[in-house]
């Protein structure tokens, strides 16, 4: 799609170098140099470094809320990891947290029974998934265009559904238990096992799966993925199905976290979301990345916050301070990799001789060598 | 082809690990500055946190600058913290980090009083004393009501309907967020008041603002374009009135034909005055809300008041005050502005 065919050779053998050459060292190694093993590092850094100077910090809550403030992000990251990795983006899904709140509220209001309730929340939020899922593929718009388009859509139905009613009153037993603590004193929240097993299920289906090799696949160059037999629509497909009922599903949660259903529930979540998953290390552009990468990303945000909110921060400084490390991690990650890229571009001078008019190669093939 | 199995590795290794320390570097230069700042005990004799429902609003700027004012008079150990934005739970974290720090107060001004209750809950379960102030909410000790419903009701139709006179026509109103219980209540009160006594009085439309200039300004644009024969626009929030009246004196044609009234800041709202695109408008003094809100914070904090019907408290140069039904304080009836006074008020 974006490398003509004699990068995508030069590539192949270059990136099962890159694979061999990796896979050479100990896992240990490996692990190391990876920009999640970063990421997780800056959180330890930072949480030791909290610990030791802000007051207060060093208490269970302080870790039970910031995993219950972040628990929508953190969930609703997890499919939308998967849609960029394919070079795709969902920006709809704060907006379909609001649509599935909306219906849930509206459910419950007229007497479904709880449980039933969410289940039409997240059937509902599988359904907005697939019409962004068809537009994207089967009309063949831009994924960009189309979740800007429904982001206004689902928001718009989400108000126009509630209007200026809140719907609260959920069953306190289910509201209380749903910011209660794993066990009494435990430091995590019981939503923390929902993210678990969503996000082992997510890191399963990406990382273990012949599904998930075709989702990089897809973000390297969707034509070879094609051509190599990657289902590339079903794919896509499939995964803004899977961001509905997560986003649907998250947009439950919410609305008994807080015992309320509004239409204006989840309102800018997806930029939430979208930095979380850059700053985790995923390329924007498709290709690269993980689950935990993401996770931790979206971690470390939360992290930040926290420390921030109880060193007595304001919410604008939090703001500047989160703008400046995505910024500034999206910038090491460049710097890194035109490093690297040299090195390579230059080795490849030496080693291909004659082959010297491919002495520089595309820089947008290159992902695949990391 | 990229065969490079020279020291690649070892400077990817070295280029991440320069990563590594410049995130770390950069994290603890965002964090170093917080250290000396938190230096000091906030579990002090008395503490109070005021969370506005977001800063860089005037109106609470206005009240924080009141409940400043009141805690300096009575020793407190006063903090104001918020969100930037309005959204449901966005004031969650800083209720949290009150709790956290061993405040001795809370006056909250909720964007969502449903989303706030569970923590405010928590907040009162770990012994802090919970104002609420400009919106009420079911979780709290007190409630500071600014003026009452009917009482900020009459006022606004008192002055519109004195303008349209016996003859009556055509309004329209202008509110703020859709979900904000106290724009939401004042509205209806008005609608009822309406229907009630002025028959001569229709109501074409609701309208939302959303608390943000430029869409309030161009909801009234919409009002007044798309409603022939508007004759007045109620706008019961801070950012429409000042933007219908922005967009009045923007567009000569609907100047004299519609005429806008609602509850405004002195501040914002003087030029328009002055300049006769509007003749008056109404308001509590957002100041004596953070004051009294502070008072009346310290007099559970010190056990003089538990919330309950009949409590009486002084609140310093207001005056004495006593909680009515449902645990709720009136700073008193709406105040009008006009040609007049406007110039006399720093809000």
């Amino acid at each position: 799609m974006r490398a003509d065919t004699v990068t995508i050779t030069t590539n192949a053998v270059g990136s099962a170098a890159a694979q061999y050459r990796r896979h050479s060292h100990p896992l240990w190694r490996r692990m190391l140099l990876r920009t999640e093993t970063a990421i997780v590092l800056a959180i330890i850094l930072l949480i030791i470094f909290a610990i030791t100077t802000v007051p207060y910090f060093a208490q269970p809550y302080t870790y039970l809320t910031m995993i219950l403030n972040s628990a929508p992000i953190l969930l609703m990251l997890l499919p939308v990891t998967l849609i960029i990795i394919t070079g795709d983006i969902d920006l709809s899904v704060g907006s379909v947290v609001g649509f599935s709140s909306a219906i849930f509220g509206l459910s419950f209001h007229a007497g479904v029974p709880l449980p039933l309730a969410a289940g039409v929340a997240v059937v509902g939020g599988g359904l907005v998934g697939l019409l962004n899922g068809v537009l994207v593929t089967v009309v063949g718009l831009p994924s960009l265009a189309v979740t800007i388009g429904t982001l206004a859509l689902f928001r718009g139905i989400a108000v126009g559904l509630l209007g200026t009613t809140a719907i609260t009153g959920f069953p306190s037993e289910v509201t209380q238990f749903i910011g209660a603590p794993l066990f009494v004193g435990a430091p995590v929240p019981m939503v923390t096992v929902a993210i678990i097993v969503v996000a082992i299920g997510f890191a399963v289906l990406l990382h273990l799966t012949p599904f998930g090799r075709g989702v990089f696949a897809i973000g390297l160059s969707s034509e070879t993925a094609a051509f190599s037999g990657v289902r590339v629509n079903r794919t896509r497909l499939i995964l803004f199905v899977l961001s509905g009922l997560v986003a649907s599903a998250t947009g439950v949660y919410y609305t008994l976290q807080y015992s309320n259903a509004i239409g204006t529930n989840g309102l800018g979540f997806e930029l939430q979301v979208v930095t979380a998953i850059v700053l985790g290390g995923v390329s924007i552009w498709g290709g690269r990345g993980s689950i935990l990468g993401a996770l931790a990303g979206g971690v470390l945000i939360a992290t930040l916050n926290k420390t921030l909110q109880l060193a007595g921060i304001g919410s604008d400084t939090i703001s500047i301070v989160t703008g400046a490390t995505l910024i500034f991690s999206v910038v090491v990650a460049g710097i890194a990799g035109f490093i690297s890229r040299r090195r390579r571009s230059k080795a490849s001078v030496i080693a291909a001789g004659v082959e010297k008019h491919r002495a520089i190669p595309n820089p947008k093939s290159v992902p695949s060598n990391h | 082809m990229n065969f490079t199995f020279s020291k690649s590795a070892h400077r990817r290794a070295a280029s991440i690990a320069v990563a590594i320390a410049a995130a770390s570097v950069l994290l603890a230069g965002c964090a170093a500055p917080t250290g000396g700042s938190t230096g000091t005990d906030a579990a002090g004799a008395g503490s109070l946190t005021v969370i506005p429902k977001s800063l860089g609003n005037k109106y609470f700027e206005a009240s924080d600058k009141g409940a400043k004012a009141a805690a300096d008079e009575l020793g407190l150990d006063f903090s104001e913290v918020g969100p930037t934005s309005t959204g449901s739970a966005d004031q969650v974290p800083f209720i949290q980090t009150a709790i956290q720090t061993g405040q001795k107060a809370i006056a909250i001004a909720a964007n969502d009083p449903a989303a706030v209750c569970n923590d405010l809950k928590a907040a009162q379960d770990a012994g802090v004393k919970v104002v609420a102030f400009d919106t009420d909410t079911d979780c709290r000790d007190i409630f500071i009501n600014q003026a009452t419903v009917d009482g900020i009701a009459q006022g606004l139709v008192d002055l519109t309907s004195k303008h349209l006179g016996t003859a009556g026509g055509t309004i329209a109103i202008l509110s703020g967020g859709a979900n904000a219980a106290n724009l939401n209540a004042w509205v209806d009160a008005m609608t009822a008041l309406i229907e009630k006594e002025h028959p001569e009085i229709t109501i074409a439309q609701v309208a939302y603002g959303e608390d943000v200039d430029q869409k309030a300004y161009q909801a009234a644009q919409g009002l007044m374009q798309s409603i022939p024969d508007l004759k007045a626009i109620i706008a019961p929030d801070t950012v429409s009135v000042k933007e219908a009246a922005h967009y009045l004196s923007d567009t000569p044609q609907f100047q004299g034909k519609v005429w806008v009234t609602g509850l405004g800041l002195p501040s914002e709202m003087a030029t328009y005055v002055t300049s006769g695109i509007i003749e008056q408008f109404g308001l509590w003094n957002p100041e004596d809300l953070g004051y009294l809100a502070t008072y009346a914070a310290d007099a559970l904090t010190q056990g003089t008041i538990t919330g309950k019907e009949g409590d009486k408290f002084t609140a310093g140069k207001l005056g004495d005050f006593a909680v009515g039904t449902g645990g709720e304080v009136v700073l008193g009836p709406m105040f009008v502005f006009d040609k007049s006074n406007v110039g006399d008020f720093s809000f």
